[in-house]
């Protein structure tokens, strides 16, 4: 559907002076501004014509209180003209095309038509700098051109040839007026302008607005002192030099204080239109900050546009610091009773509702805590009339509510909230919660929701927004709800899912096979929802027992059946299967967990296999359930056990030790040798490379090697007894390269990809030879962390660090400024009904929405149907 | 100017199948989209390709694209002037 009404044409014109004269309704003359009375001066720059900003007082012009009057435009005469910094593009542009002396088009008619081309036929071109040939004489008059010199930001000059030299003459504004005006109107058309609304000489100014006081309001301090706007400064001194050049002007002052005072009201002028033109010191404030001037209400990211227009404020908003609670469930948030009470619903008062609305309205509006139930902060009558409620009107107001009336009441448990995180990069930074009222200052959510909003609990705050209207709740209900977002448009998989502790956890629960007692497993198993236990799977000295996949099974859909491998798969060459020592091989069959470790393959954020079959085969609902349970069962898990991590827990034996010190030494000595073969000039050089870089790259895989190896024997010491073995294995956090970093070997550290070469001459520090190529000599850290550092590593280490922390700088900068713009581009396109890519004019850029027609959101990570997801749910095994 | 080794564009593999639909597949077009040939994506009559084929400033062309999402996809665009800088 096109736009009920389309925009056919913009005309872009310019204020003419005698315009400017018409709209204004004051000639402005005295710089001062307020009397000792504290009374606008007549003709001053807030005489009462310019409309009113202090209370009490009338517009002269309109006769309007000071809340009414929209304000209106004044002028001031001046002495001579001044060029307006926002056209001196165009002004050079229109020197350099016209003759100096008779302002006509240095083009002959037929040159003109080759570009423009004829009145029936035009080609829709305009004439531009670049079609003029330099320094001809003109085709009309047969003057002979001189060069137009432009310096920033205001000053023209020509270039003329006086006894061979090159001689600078400057042209005042008042010249390049007097030529502007002499341009036909004809040969403007010709250049792209329409002299109807814009003739050239208008971008010279010899009359200025001054606006109206509305948009320029002086405050008034503390200390009783009136502090005026910066327009108003500005314009001070345009008046101030405006007054001085006339006088000076009236006296016969000399040429060159004339020209002085000249130069000085174009500095102001061009000041006061934009204060941050290249080549001009900006004006000051008497505090030494730059003023902000016209342009600079507008520009930027805090301007007119941006900041004003494009950006609004909102009510019903509140913002706070988060933290976890992983009791909630991810459909939840928890607000804070004092967010809770200052914020409201509107709700109609019906037959229907009435008792418990008065009731509302009785409990007033504060409720103290969380077990009373819900208050009003104001009732609305029917003629929109708000009522506060306090203290003292409770019964008086609940006695009145009747059917048409409106209570704004406070959020309780249930309401739906939208809740938000900045950057808003995706849909998943804006989802609706269901309210949970609680003690405390800070927004509660389930860990598992950090994902989509990419929230940590450093001291992140995050935004609340209640929807007033029953479509927002509605929508925010339908469209935005946590349950409806837990699958990312971005891969077509969950982007909600356990994670760190919830993954750890679950991992510690289902590997390999442990059997609970009734009350263990019954302990674990609290926060599921669950009518019966399964039958027991064991019976030991007569006491049922359940292993760990059954208690783990309770939280699965009956009939779910898949196949996959954990993360802590190792893809072996042939697949042990059942059989695999890690017990990585997962096999789920009508709901149970007969093999395999679950883990963030199955159930973490951006992996989630498990919840995505979930999603496809019951609903994002059921998914949200299965979160649910299966997060507080990992806690619980986790928590039966106990999970910590210490310094001790890098220990290793002297046998470890002695091994990694004997790996370490050969890789040194082997680098050595390399060096030495290299020095000797029998390094034979990989093909494309040059010796030095063979021997660069020959040291980095050597040195590269030997730090996976002492992981290596590191990790034969640390099993699955080691806490952090467990996070690296499961997918919870960290790889074993930090667990090698830590027990075995920091290893090389690298700028751009390469060994450390910079520092002084031929060396990285002075406590190496110069020209030393060894390892220790270019930052290879021999030392583990939980060794410690020597002095030089420390450095080198240091330098390796920093450039991650550029590289992210740079990065999100970068990237951010590319999502603006591609925000910018496609904010406006949409999938029509009809499964094409449009804009708002109906115009089409896709003939089918990628091709396929496939919402990324609802495929399987890309694919619209997921194959071997229905073949296993069927045939019950791999494929 | 080497006009005798000049490039054919349609041989090159990243240069997918053009072809200029005739009216009645154009009005055809049209009615199912419900659009005017202004609504359609556009390209300039001096495109290499809209010059190999002997395309016209007016004329529809059809692109049959290999896509990754769908396999074959067709697209049109009506081919246009290029306005002059």
């Amino acid at each position: 559907m096109p736009s009920p009404k389309r925009i056919g044409r913009i005309e872009f014109g310019l204020l003419s002076p005698k315009e400017i004269r018409t709209m204004s309704v004051r000639k402005i003359i005295w710089a001062d501004t307020y009397d000792d009375d504290g009374f606008p001066y007549p003709q001053g720059l807030m005489d009462l014509h310019l409309g009113v900003i202090d209370p009490g007082l009338r517009c002269k012009t309109c006769d309007q209180k000071a809340s009414e009057c929209p304000g209106h435009f004044g002028h001031i005469e001046l002495a001579k003209p001044v060029i307006h910094v926002g056209y001196t593009r165009l002004i050079r542009k229109l020197l350099r095309a016209t003759c100096r002396s008779c302002s006509r088009l240095l083009l002959l008619a037929e040159e003109i038509e080759k570009v423009v081309g004829t009145e029936d036929e035009q080609t829709g071109d305009v004439l531009s700098e670049k079609d003029i040939k330099k320094e001809r004489l003109c085709p009309h008059c047969g003057e002979q051109q001189l060069k137009i010199n432009f310096e920033k930001p205001t000053t023209f000059s020509e270039i003329m040839m006086e006894e061979g030299r090159k001689v600078e003459h400057k042209l005042t504004p008042a010249d390049i007026r007097a030529r502007l005006e002499k341009i036909p109107d004809a040969d403007l058309r010709h250049l792209g302008i329409n002299p109807e609304v814009a003739r050239p000489e208008w971008t010279v100014l010899t009359v200025l607005p001054v606006p109206p006081v509305t948009m320029r309001p002086s405050i008034i301090l503390e200390n009783g002192q009136r502090s005026e706007d910066d327009l108003t400064h500005k314009l001070v001194d345009i008046i101030r030099i405006n007054q001085r050049f006339k006088e000076n002007q009236d006296a016969g002052a000399p040429q060159l204080i004339i020209e002085d005072l000249w130069e000085l009201l174009q500095y102001h002028v061009t000041t006061y239109l934009d204060n941050e033109v290249a080549g001009c010191p900006p004006a000051r404030h008497r505090s030494g900050r730059p003023l902000k001037t016209l342009s600079q209400r507008l520009k930027g990211k805090d301007g007119r546009f941006r900041g004003s227009l494009s950006g609004k404020r909102v009510n019903f908003s509140a913002r706070t610091v988060i933290s976890p609670d992983p009791n909630l469930s991810v459909m939840e948030v928890g607000i804070p009773l004092a967010v809770a009470n200052e914020m409201s619903i509107p709700v109609q008062v019906t037959s229907y509702n009435i008792e418990e609305l008065r009731q509302m309205a009785l409990n007033g509006p504060s409720r103290a805590a969380l077990d009373q139930p819900c208050g009003a902060n104001y009732v609305i009558r029917p003629d929109k009339r708000r009522l506060r409620l306090a203290e003292g009107n409770l019964e008086t107001v609940a006695e009145q509510l009747e059917p048409g009336w409106t209570v704004e009441r406070q959020i309780r448990d249930g309401d739906i909230v939208l809740f938000n995180r900045q950057p808003s990069l995706h849909r998943m930074s804006i989802m609706a919660h269901r309210a949970r009222v609680m003690d405390g200052r800070t927004f509660r959510l389930n860990p598992a929701v950090c994902p989509p909003y990419n929230a940590d609990f450093d001291g992140d705050e995050m935004n609340l927004h209640i929807p007033q209207t029953e479509e927002a709740r509605a929508e925010a209900a339908i469209l935005v709800a946590v349950e409806e977002n837990i699958r990312s448009p971005r891969f077509g998989g969950p982007i909600i899912g356990g994670i760190h502790d919830h993954v750890s956890g679950i991992f510690l629960l289902t590997n390999h096979t442990r059997w609970f007692s009734k009350s263990e497993a019954l302990y674990l198993l609290k926060d599921i929802d669950l009518i019966s236990l399964p039958e027991p799977g064991l019976v030991r000295d007569g006491e049922p027992m359940w292993s760990n996949k059954q208690v783990f099974s309770t939280a699965l859909p009956k009939e779910l059946n898949m196949v996959f491998k954990a993360s802590s798969c190792q893809n072996c060459e042939v697949c042990k299967r059942e059989l695999c020592e890690r017990d990585a091989y997962v096999r789920i069959i009508d709901g149970k967990l007969e093999s395999g470790t679950i883990d963030k393959k199955a159930i973490g954020a951006f992996d989630g296999q498990i919840v995505q079959r979930i999603i496809r085969q019951y609903s994002m609902k059921r998914a949200a359930e299965f979160i649910d349970d299966i997060t507080h069962l990992a806690i619980r898990s986790i928590m039966f056990d106990g999970f910590s991590f210490g310094i001790d827990d890098e220990d290793l034996p002297r046998t470890e030790h002695g091994q990694i010190e004997e790996v370490l030494n050969a890789a040194v000595l082997d680098v050595q040798r390399r060096i030495k073969i290299y020095e000797d000039g029998q390094l034979e050089p990989m093909p494309g490379r040059t010796p030095e870089e063979t021997l660069e790259m020959q040291i980095m895989q050597v040195l590269g090697k030997a730090r996976d190896r002492t992981g290596e024997i590191a990790g034969r010491h640390l099993g699955l007894g080691n806490s952090a073995v467990v996070m690296a294995v499961s997918g919870a956090r960290g790889s074993m390269l930090n667990l090698t970093q830590m027990a075995g070997c920091v290893g090389q550290q690298s700028v751009r990809g390469e060994r450390i070469i910079r520092g002084y001459d031929e060396r990285t520090l002075p406590h190496f030879q110069k020209g030393d190529r060894g390892s220790d000599a270019h930052g290879f850290i021999q030392h583990s962390y939980k060794e410690g550092l020597n002095p030089t590593e420390f450095f080198f280490h240091a330098i390796g660090g920093r450039e991650g922390l550029v590289d992210t700088a740079v990065r999100t900068s970068q990237s951010g400024y590319l999502q603006r713009r591609m925000i910018n581009a496609l904010q406006d396109l949409k999938v029509a009904y009809d499964g094409t890519v449009r804009t708002t004019g109906g115009r089409i850029i896709q003939f089918r929405y990628g091709e396929d027609g496939t919402d990324p959101m609802k495929s399987s990570f890309g694919d619209p149907v997921d194959v071997k997801g229905i073949v296993e749910s069927i045939l019950k095994e791999e494929v | 100017m080497c006009v005798s080794t000049r490039l054919n564009v349609l041989a090159h593999t990243m240069v997918p199948d053009h072809q200029i639909m005739n009216e009645e597949e154009v009005s055809g077009l049209l009615s199912l989209y419900n659009i005017t040939n202004e609504q359609l994506p556009k390209m300039y009559h001096d495109d290499p390709v809209v010059k190999t084929i002997g395309a016209k400033p007016g004329d529809v062309v059809r692109i049959i694209r290999k896509s990754h999402t769908a396999g074959r996809a067709e697209s049109f665009r009506l081919v246009v002037r290029r306005p002059k800088k």
